[in-house]
């Protein structure tokens, strides 16, 4: 009797992820594979229509699209974000330059959207700025273009890699650096070849935190962007909300979610190999992690 | 050679020195280390340069007298103007703050019952709860919010207010369940046993013991969802219907249809409100960042 109290304690959860995340995401994949009704909605017939429909050049470019600018955008993320969350992990101060990232990481999303819609727009700051120095007389559109999506995604996700990445490399001892370069490497070479392997779990998971919210993202190209900078996340609300077609909508955002949710199970699989590679990073210069210190 | 001996009291308190530095390890290392990363100390300052610059260009804006982006001269019209004359931005605020202490409390109830049952009991379908609690996290909102949509047309709900909570209650699940999880794996089983053993009953054992113990988690898995359901646009646009418009909505609104100065104000309201909230907990921020 006492095995199933846990369970009981367990239920509501079941139950309520099962009614309102498990059964919606069963219609979607139902819808992704019936008829298109006439008036939105589905006829209860089955069809590959959707998934025929996602080989519209149309959606392979927005696809091809969004794929482009989401590793560049985690790409330009991470590489900003590593040598931050350096720098917070060494610091004497690390709760006020924790604070200092958090805080527009916690101002609400749209707010910081809007900022930049009044840094770049035609009569934003930026702009302001250049007339008033008399660079330029007509206002540069800066806004809804691909480099400007990518700025502010960058802008936006920078946290989601900086505190991941700060939360591993505070665990990484410092003196194995000191160690390499008494052993004759170079500066760069310690923290490539000693620091970067030591801290790869972060830098996956900070990935993760980038890439897949990017790779979703709708708020950002619909109100930055331009044509040239639609997502698929907006190729997906605009199926559903102006075409009315539910079935190439379901059909899009099945493809996005196994992606995603593809990828993170890719990487957590094999996470437990990782822990072994940090040894085997370069046998070579084989420094024992103590235990304990990850 | 015969080294003179250092007076004891010194002795000692070089040992609890040395102890206390092996004991805390890094970060007692640290303070011997002065940090030489010069480099990327540059790369942080201009990275939180750029992090506030946004939220300094609206604060100035929000003081601008003008209509016009231009800088026109000092005033408060739009703070005026945001307290008096915005019934509608009101309404999407009460709605917010509604849904978001609703839709915490529901989740916070349900996460932490799950919670103590996964941790403190083995039953067949536990993998099964934990799996599937960590599913909904690791989904692009877009598809959270598509799907909640087609369901909640599907089954015939109307969509407003209600459908909003059922949606933030989804989606902050997860969160609230994994703080919750990871608090109690810290404490220490034995005293549960040791309640059991002295005669206490699984109500009593939940209420006076377990729960307890887990409060620090449950408070920070409710503060947590607090924020997260604030701060959704995402899901919440794809689910809501009349009456069900909360602030990030609203600010939507004002930025795809017509933009008032009044934004600003009320952007530079809310930048000064999580700074007065993240404030005091500065010292708290290192074990968020490491959950």
């Amino acid at each position: 009797m006492r095995k199933q109290v846990g369970l009981y304690y367990s239920l509501p959860q079941i139950v309520w992820l099962l009614v309102f995340f498990a059964a919606p995401l069963g219609i979607i994949i139902a819808y992704s594979f019936l008829k298109k009704g006439l008036y939105g909605g589905v006829e209860p017939q089955f069809s590959l229509e959707a998934y025929a429909a996602m080989a519209n050049p149309n959606i392979l470019i927005v696809t091809w699209r969004t794929l482009k600018i989401s590793v560049i955008a985690t790409i330009l993320t991470l590489l900003i974000a590593l040598p931050c969350g350096y720098s917070i992990a060494r610091s004497r101060n690390q709760a006020m330059r924790l604070f200092l990232v958090i805080v527009p990481f916690w101002t609400n999303f749209l707010v910081r959207i809007y900022a930049w819609i009044a840094i770049l727009g035609n009569e934003g700051f930026l702009n302001d700025i250049l007339r008033a120095l008399h660079l330029r007389n007509e206002s540069i559109q800066f806004l809804y273009n691909q480099t400007s999506v990518i700025l502010v995604l960058v802008y936006m996700y920078l946290p989601y890699a900086i505190l991941p990445l700060f939360s591993t490399i505070d665990k990484f001892d410092f003196t194995l650096l000191d160690a390499a370069r008494d052993l004759g490497a170079s500066r760069f070479q310690s923290y490539v070849r000693i620091l970067l392997p030591n801290i790869k779990s972060g830098l996956v998971t900070a990935g993760l935190f980038t890439f897949v919210p990017i790779f979703g993202a709708y708020a950002v190209p619909l109100l930055i962007g331009g044509k040239d900078s639609y997502m698929l996340g907006n190729i997906i609300a605009d199926q559903l909300t102006k075409t009315r077609n539910w079935p190439l909508a379901s059909a899009i955002s099945m493809t996005v979610t196994i992606l995603t949710t593809g990828l993170v199970f890719l990487i957590a699989m094999r996470k437990p190999r990782e822990q072994k590679q940090v040894f085997d990073a370069d046998p070579g210069l084989a420094i024992p992690v103590p235990s304990g210190r990850r | 050679m015969h080294v003179p001996k250092k007076p004891k009291a010194i002795r000692i308190a070089i040992l609890w020195r040395t102890r206390r530095m092996l004991r805390r390890g890094g970060a007692a290392a640290r303070k011997f280390m002065p940090a030489r990363s010069s480099f990327s100390n540059v790369i942080y300052w201009v990275v939180v340069g750029f992090l506030f610059l946004p939220l300094f260009v609206l604060v100035l804006y929000s003081f601008n007298s003008g209509r016009q982006a231009t800088w026109q001269g000092f005033s408060f019209e739009w703070y005026q103007k945001l307290v008096m004359a915005s019934p509608e931005l009101w309404r999407a605020f009460f709605n917010s703050v509604i849904i978001a202490f609703g839709s915490a409390l529901m989740s916070t109830i349900i996460g932490t019952l799950a919670a103590v049952g996964t941790a403190r009991y083995s039953f067949k379908l536990k993998s099964f709860v934990s799996t599937m609690s960590f599913v909904p996290m690791i989904l692009p909102e877009i598809v959270v919010g598509v799907s909640l949509l087609i369901f909640f047309a599907g089954v015939g709900l109307k969509l407003g207010l209600a459908t909003v909570w059922i949606a933030h209650t989804t989606f902050n699940l997860p969160f609230v369940y994994l703080l919750v999880s990871a608090r109690m794996e810290e404490s220490d089983p034995s005293i549960v046993e040791a309640a059991r053993d002295l005669g206490a009953n699984e109500m009593q054992i939940l209420f006076r013991i377990i729960l307890p113990m887990a409060l620090p988690g449950i408070l920070s898995a409710f503060l947590t969802a607090v924020t997260l359901s604030l701060e959704d646009f995402v899901i919440t646009f794809f689910v809501t219907g009349p009456g069900g418009t909360t602030l990030p909505l609203y600010i939507y609104s004002m930025i795809r249809f017509g933009v008032s100065p009044v934004i600003n104000a009320l952007s530079a309201v809310m930048v000064a409100g999580t700074v007065i909230l993240i404030y005091p907990m500065r010292n708290f921020l290192k074990v968020f960042a490491a959950r």
